[in-house]
């Protein structure tokens, strides 16, 4: 266990310092408190580039690991590494901070308070995600929820956003504390003394405590992935929140959702996992496909975009719920894909919104010709999500469909097996709804005549706000059309998964 | 040098227009003229590499040439590998050829140069790597992308007139009604192929179409607990079809392509017609038949049906129609037809131990591809040729077309009944040559359904000479005296090449049917 | 007892009561001393001396977990830790007082809180019914006395006097059960009863009704369901600073004297503890559920209060040595806490805007720091990392799934959502309501930032480097098993 350049726990805490030095800052100094969140920003991203092209593949496993007891009498420490499925992640919430910055420039409402709440919950999400400690995991894990109320109630739409941001809240935290109460479950019983994962791994709880147990945490954190039927937070938390916030929520946090999910509930409990396979399984793909089937029904811009995350998340779980390293892998990098796709989404829909002081589809139109950058970023983003082969989403949704027809082939002893075919053909019907929302979306917003009381008002976006599009949409395209950037490393991590589940 | 263009020419051809993309890129947008000839600099490229591969293909030779395979998706086994032979090379050739004199027919496109000449660069990487692919992956990936850029000529370039009403009542602008039904039907029927790959990649281990075509016709043990395996077999051959079909388009998944060529550019109508189409042709030859043969034996007699429907209905349907471009349209659901005919024909004979039959369906084959390319030619001129007219009046409508425009350009009148007589068939024009050769070679395996085909091209000339009677006849037509209505040098520069090629294929086919030949006598075994 | 018994030692032990009995001596000379005008100094005083009085005591009175006077005292690490708790109370609520109208300047206010500090200490400490129950009284005519204090206003005086009668009468029923336990034991020191009940002499009606009778007392302190009445009328009419006091110190002395009754005392557990584990699950559910509809900050205060003395309890009847660490770190993380949440109020109230929520409008705007410290003091009693109520309540659900009580921490876990719920609300309105015409910034005196940042410091401190804090109320909770 090599204990070097302690690049996670910087990752981490800088934000959180950035976050509480932004605090100390005069309110009235905006344009010093937004250069350095700017600079805190750029330097976390910085770090997790550097921690995403060193981390070796030949080795796999986890790296960058560094471990400092925390509270002895429990067992708990301050555990930290990354493997092939969570250095992804973080490289997303690197970009995801760094985009959201440029786009939250314009915030003229206390935005000290703004940037360091913001940066408060990049902590938690960078904790979440680096945690190898059930502990650490859940504590970054509370961090990272709370300050999305904050963000949402204050500087969310004012129509909806003390409803939203409440709502969310208690959904995500009902979620949250009964996934603590089984994680204490198995800490407890495991008799180990350790909330340590890795080891927790091997602590074989018997399957009548999986059984029991699993529902507790899977769908505690799944929440957060807005897993059918409890997603119903979260398209009314994404419309609601501001642009940045909005892209931090779809983008990274309900893959937070799935990650733990997948991290404690899967991955610690995998006979219960097993056992309740063909009900996540159920649900995912209600996700799927209802989720795009309201997606098509909206008429507000954002929530399209809102319940779209729905749909996709649900394919992050089929993915999760295939245990396979197919279907696992994709998940990996559905998460990955969405989570730039859903920025670059709320980043586009912010800029629209900013000018036009509307997201309703029929009344907007013609921004093509005002807005050619945010145009063209966002059909990139319209065909990641319809599953364009060319681009990430093709990319992350072939493994999972792959892994789904591998869970359901002969090999498979699932008793759900032959139902498989049936999931997977269903599911690939959703690429076809979300291509005509897509479709629609983008022809009425950007094409077409434009209103004339928008003539004039429409200014060009700023230089801040293409670095931002330009540089999720170069992600999005770069990973499809090489996805030997990602996949390769992904795969690693499925397979660490893999050798947890154990013969299959 | 030599050496080193020789061994990655596929690639190099298939990223030409993307580095004329970013060439493109380059050009601030303000200079639309600069942008055009960047433009058309960058479409010559691959047109000229495409002519060095056609030079450097070995004719006597089996399998593929020019193989390049690099890693690509290692984790679902999926590689970059690219090959041709004597049926994709046609169709790279064909492609190359449309995408430069598409480009120089768009030179008068005013609005938003820079996006459309990308938009068209990027089409034409997506179509030649479907003709290049021999990794399944790659080839969804290539067969899907071209959908992007075309959808967006149809709905953004395309014609600014109309109002059609969706199921749901709303109404919206006819081009993009035309690109959305075009868009979302292309995409639902590749949903099923994509499917039907993914089970391929199942038994292959690997979507290398060398490897699958090794394993997957000789699979024989159990794949889904439940679910026999003759039955996955036939779905995924019924989705292969499908999204062909749909492509092709074959009768009665045709309803998308009439909105999608009238309401398109015309440049994009070329390319549509001239290539776009032959995709799905390409498919059922390099796929299905290879594949499936089983069960493209059994399914012969009902494509053979649907394609005499295809030729028989689209050939009436466009007689029936007064928008010309509509007329076109429909005249390639007419042609196209005769290209399924004789896939079926090989389909059905492929494998067969009978030597004449085989003979029968090789010919058939070759027929197929030449048509394939013929009708790429004659389509896209009969498209620019409706586009120039439309380009001086601004209007299709042959009844307000009114005829009598021959006199008024004389040069114009020549091109067009030239065109439309390669269209129609006329010996020694391209036409008829392909055509014969399906024709014959369908005979003796499907002689009744290709009797009454041979019935549905008698109406084929009916709605040729409706559409020269009605724009070309008649007395000076005094309504557009005062338009300019000669075509201009450009325009001669564009249809000059398809018109020659036209001849040299009528009258000397074998220079290209030899590239075909082998090929097709392997497919058909 | 005899002299040649008496240790130096023993006066050692009980330094911090002694110099906080000279302290409130020295603050009664200072008040006829001092011009009126500088009376200001007898908070600080107090405080200050306080804190001299904690360090001098993690000094020179480190415990050595024996008895001493004569089995009196319980020496240990429980009492020593609950002590600190009480004196950083009382320092800090002095230090909140000085600016107050009506008790600031009252050397006698002062002197009455190190009283109550000295009366709790002795909760703490004792290890003898006797000495317990005087501990009690001198802490509650103390308590009875600061709520009322600002006699004037009818509401304090009328806080005084429902907590007077309330207590009076609990306390009352509280010595009839330690007058049945010493009856039937004919042992008044803790550990000597618990030897006798082990014994198996006594009968089980007696020792579930002396549990019965004194957890009444018990619960009047600790201000429990069913025994909570007078909570939020009391907290809303005493001063703002003794209500903090009261819920924090007071309550965490209750605790203390559950701790040593229950466990040290009647250990025959099996035949209250369900009564226990019923009361913590109500008194979590009523207290956060009546929380709800609250539209003054300080009722609110009063029943998250109670709703926060049921996870205390949740702690403690897991009956094992996690359980009471994981009380004794919940009590410090909510004296603290509490505290900071009272300072902001006390502040607020101060500049005018009254005790309705509604009166925190657009606080952020105008006092951005002090709506933080209302945002770390409120989003720590949620139990929201990286802050102290966070590990507290932690530690309590994880005694409580260890002790196997699964449906309890349930219970817990999901009466942290409703807690969540309404401190969002009062922070919604810090954050997001629009200040209400003219209201300007809110005056923070010195000596009130100070305390709001060491609080908030701890708060934090406690909430990430929680190990030592926790290892010490492990280390005490040893002790007594």
């Amino acid at each position: 266990m090599e204990m070097g350049f302690p690049i996670l726990s910087i990752i981490t805490l800088t934000p959180f310092a950035a976050g509480v030095l932004l605090l100390l800052f005069p309110a009235e100094r905006k344009r010093e408190i937004r250069i350095t969140a700017l600079a805190a920003a750029s330097l976390t991203l910085i770090l997790s580039v550097v921690a995403y092209v060193s981390y070796d593949m030949e080795k796999a496993g986890y790296q960058f690991v560094e471990k400092f007891t925390w509270v002895d009498t429990l067992g708990i420490s301050y555990y930290v590494g990354v493997d092939g499925i969570s250095l992804p992640m973080v490289l997303l919430t690197g970009m995801v901070m760094f985009t959201g910055v440029l786009i939250s420039w314009g915030i003229d409402d206390r935005p000290r308070e703004f940037f360091a709440f913001l940066f408060i919950l990049a902590t938690g999400v960078f904790g979440v995600f680096v945690a190898l400690d059930l502990f650490h995991l859940f504590f970054f894990y509370e961090i990272a929820v709370f300050p999305m109320y904050l963000l949402i109630a204050i500087w969310g739409w004012k129509e909806t956003r003390e409803y939203a941001a409440m709502k969310l809240t208690l959904y995500l935290f009902i979620g949250s504390v009964l996934a603590l109460v089984g994680m204490l479950a198995m800490y407890f019983i495991s008799g180990l003394g350790t909330f340590d994962m890795i080891a927790l791994e091997n602590a074989d709880f018997s399957f009548a405590f999986q059984k029991f147990w699993f529902p507790f945490v899977f769908f505690g954190f799944a929440v957060l992935a807005g897993i059918f039927p409890f997603h119903n937070w979260s398209p009314d938390g994404h419309v609601a929140a501001p642009t940045a916030v909005s892209m931090f929520h779809a983008g990274v946090l309900m893959k937070l959702g799935a990650f733990a999910a997948l991290r404690v509930g899967v991955m610690l409990l995998p006979e219960g996992a097993r056992f309740w396979l063909p009900l996540i399984i159920f649900l995912a793909l209600i996700n799927v496909i209802y989720g795009a089937f309201v997606a098509m029904m909206q008429r507000d811009f954002k929530y399209v975009i809102g319940f779209s995350s729905v749909s996709h998340m649900g394919l992050v779980i089929l993915g999760v719920a295939t245990l396979n390293p197919q279907g696992i892998t994709g998940a990996g990098l559905q998460m990955f894909s969405h989570g730039a796709m859903t920025a670059l989404f709320f980043a586009c829909v912010g800029i629209v919104y900013d000018r036009a002081h509307t997201r309703d589809i029929p009344s907007l139109g013609g921004m093509a010709s005002k807005l050619p950058f945010v145009t063209v970023a966002f059909i990139i983003g319209g065909l990641v999500s319809m599953g364009m082969p060319g681009f990430s989403g093709f990319i992350a949704e072939l493994p999972i469909l792959i892994g789904l027809w591998n869970a359901g082939s002969v090999t498979s002893e699932y008793f759900i097996a032959p139902y498989y075919t049936w999931i997977v053909i269903i599911a690939v019907v959703a690429i076809v709804i979300t291509a005509s929302y897509i479709l629609r979306a983008v022809h009425r917003v950007f094409f077409g005549e434009m209103p004339v009381e928008f003539e004039g008002h429409i200014s060009q976006s700023t230089w801040r706000d293409k670095i931002a599009i330009v540089m999720l949409a170069v992600v999005l395209v770069a990973l499809g059309v090489f996805p030997g950037l990602m996949a390769p490393l992904i795969s690693t991590g499925a397979e660490n998964v893999m050798a947890v589940l154990g013969g299959m | 040098m030599n050496e080193f263009i020789m061994q990655r020419l596929l690639t190099l051809i298939l990223f030409a227009p993307v580095v004329g993309m970013v060439a493109v890129m380059l050009v601030p947008s303000e200079r639309k003229q600069a942008v055009r000839w960047v433009s058309l600099v960058a479409s010559l490229v691959p047109f000229g590499l495409s002519v060095l591969l056609w030079v450097n293909f070995d004719n006597g030779a089996t399998g593929f040439q020019f193989e390049e395979r690099a890693e690509w998706y290692t984790v679902i086994r999926s590689s970059y590998h690219l090959g041709v032979d004597g049926i994709s090379v046609p169709m790279i050739l064909l492609t190359t050829l449309l995408t430069p004199l598409g480009i120089l027919t768009s030179f008068g496109i005013q609005d938003r140069v820079k996006a459309y000449m990308l938009l068209f660069l990027m089409l034409e990487t997506g179509m030649l790597g479907v003709f290049m692919a021999l990794d399944l992956i790659l080839f969804f990936l290539f067969w899907e992308i071209g959908l992007v850029p075309m959808y967006f000529l149809i709905s953004v370039w395309g014609s600014p007139k109309g109002e059609r009403e969706f199921g749901s009542g709303k109404r919206v602008s006819a081009r993009y009604y035309a690109s959305y039904k075009f868009f979302v039907y292309t995409l639902g029927g590749s949903l099923g192929l994509l499917l039907a790959i993914q089970i391929l990649g199942l038994v292959g281990g690997s979507f290398d179409l060398i490897v699958l075509l090794d394993k997957w016709p000789n699979f024989s043990g159990e794949l889904f607990a439940n679910i026999p395996t003759s039955a996955v077999r036939s779905a995924a051959f019924w989705a292969f079809v499908l999204a062909f079909a749909i492509k092709v388009p074959l009768w009665p998944f045709h309803t998308w392509l009439p909105d999608a060529h009238t309401e398109a550019p015309t440049a994009g109508s070329m390319i549509l017609a001239g290539v776009l189409l032959k995709l799905g042709a390409y498919g059922f030859l390099r796929l299905v038949l290879p594949l499936f043969p089983q069960e493209a034996h059994d399914a012969a007699p009902v494509l053979a049906f649907l394609a005499m429907a295809a030729i028989v209905l689209g050939a009436l349907s466009a007689y029936g129609q007064s928008d010309f471009k509509r007329l076109v349209a429909y005249s390639s659901v007419n042609h196209m037809g005769f290209v399924v005919l004789g896939i079926a024909a090989a389909a059905w004979v492929a494998g067969s131990s009978d030597a004449g039959m085989r003979l029968s369906g090789t010919l058939a084959t070759t027929g197929v591809v030449l048509q394939m390319f013929n009708h790429g030619l004659s389509a896209a001129a009969m498209f620019f040729l409706v586009g120039v007219v439309y380009d001086r009046v601004h209007t299709r409508d042959l009844d307000e077309l009114g005829g009598g425009i021959w006199q008024l350009a004389p040069a114009y009148g020549g091109i067009l009944i030239f065109s439309s007589m390669a269209s129609l068939g006329l010996p020694g024009l391209n036409g008829f040559v392909s055509e014969f050769a399906i024709v014959r070679g369908a005979w003796p395996i499907f002689s009744a359904v290709t009797a009454v085909s041979m019935v549905g091209l008698f109406f084929t000339g009916a709605y040729i000479l409706k559409g020269i009677r009605q724009v070309l006849h008649g007395p000076r037509n005094e309504k557009w005296s005062h338009h300019e209505m000669e075509v201009t040098t450009r325009e001669k520069v564009i249809v000059a090449p398809l018109m020659l090629l036209m001849l040299i294929i009528g009258l000397w086919p074998w220079w290209i049917t030899s590239v075909i030949n082998e090929t097709a006598k392997s497919l058909i075994g | 007892m005899s002299i040649a018994n008496f240790h130096p030692n023993d006066l050692l032990a009980i330094l911090p009561e002694l110099a906080l009995v000279v302290l409130a001596g020295v603050i009664m000379t200072m008040d006829i001393v001092l011009a009126e005008n500088r009376k200001r100094l007898l908070g600080l005083t107090t405080a200050v001396g306080s804190f001299v009085i904690i360090a001098a005591a993690v000094i020179f009175s480190q415990p050595n977990g024996e008895l001493i006077w004569g089995g009196m005292i319980s020496n240990d690490m429980v009492a020593f830790i609950f002590r600190l708790v009480f004196i950083f109370a009382g320092g800090i609520t002095a230090l909140l007082s000085v600016d107050v109208k009506g008790v600031a300047h009252k050397g006698d206010y002062y002197a009455i809180i190190l009283g109550a500090v000295v009366g709790m200490c002795f909760m703490a400490l004792a290890a003898d019914i006797i000495m317990l129950y005087l501990a009690v009284e001198t802490t509650g005519i103390a308590g009875y006395v600061l709520a009322g204090y600002v006699h004037r206003s009818s509401r304090s005086a009328e806080a005084g006097l429902k907590y007077f009668l309330f207590g009076a009468a609990t306390s009352a029923v509280m010595l009839y059960g330690l007058s049945l336990v010493y009856g039937f034991t004919g042992e008044t020191n803790l550990t000597a009863i618990a030897s006798v009940l082990a014994s198996g002499k006594v009968g089980i009606s007696v020792i579930l009704a002396s549990a019965i009778l004194i957890l009444v007392g018990v619960g009047f302190k600790i201000a429990i369901v069913p025994f909570h009445f007078w909570a939020p009328d009391v907290y809303e009419g005493a001063p703002t600073p003794v209500t903090g006091f009261i819920s924090t110190a007071a309550k965490t002395a209750g605790f203390a004297v559950l701790i040593r009754v229950f466990i040290t005392g009647l250990t025959a557990s099996e035949y209250w503890l369900p009564i226990l584990v019923a009361l913590a699950a109500l008194t979590m559910t009523i207290g956060n559920l009546l929380a709800l509809a609250q539209k003054n900050i300080k009722r609110l205060l009063a029943y998250s209060s109670i709703a926060h003395a049921g996870y205390a309890l949740v702690a403690f009847v897991a009956l094992s040595e996690l359980g009471v660490a994981a009380t004794v770190f919940y009590l410090m993380v909510y004296v603290i806490t509490n505290l900071a949440a009272f300072g902001v109020v006390i502040l607020v109230s101060r500049s005018g805007a009254g005790e309705e929520i509604a009166g925190y409008a657009g606080m952020s705007r105008r006092s951005p720091y002090l709506a933080l410290a209302m945002l770390v003091a409120f989003l720590s009693l949620a139990g929201m990392p990286p802050l102290a109520g966070f590990f507290g309540k932690f530690y309590v659900f994880a005694a409580a799934m260890k002790a196997g009580l699964v449906w309890l921490a349930l219970v817990g876990v999901l009466n942290a959502i409703i807690g969540l719920y309404y401190y969002l609300v009062v922070l919604k309105v810090v954050y997001v309501s629009p200040p209400q015409e003219g209201a300007l910034a809110i005056e923070v005196p010195r000596a009130y930032s100070f305390a709001l940042v060491i609080l908030s410091v701890g708060i934090v401190l406690l909430g990430t480097a929680a190990s030592p804090w926790f290892e010490w109320a492990l280390s005490a909770a040893q002790g007594i098993f």
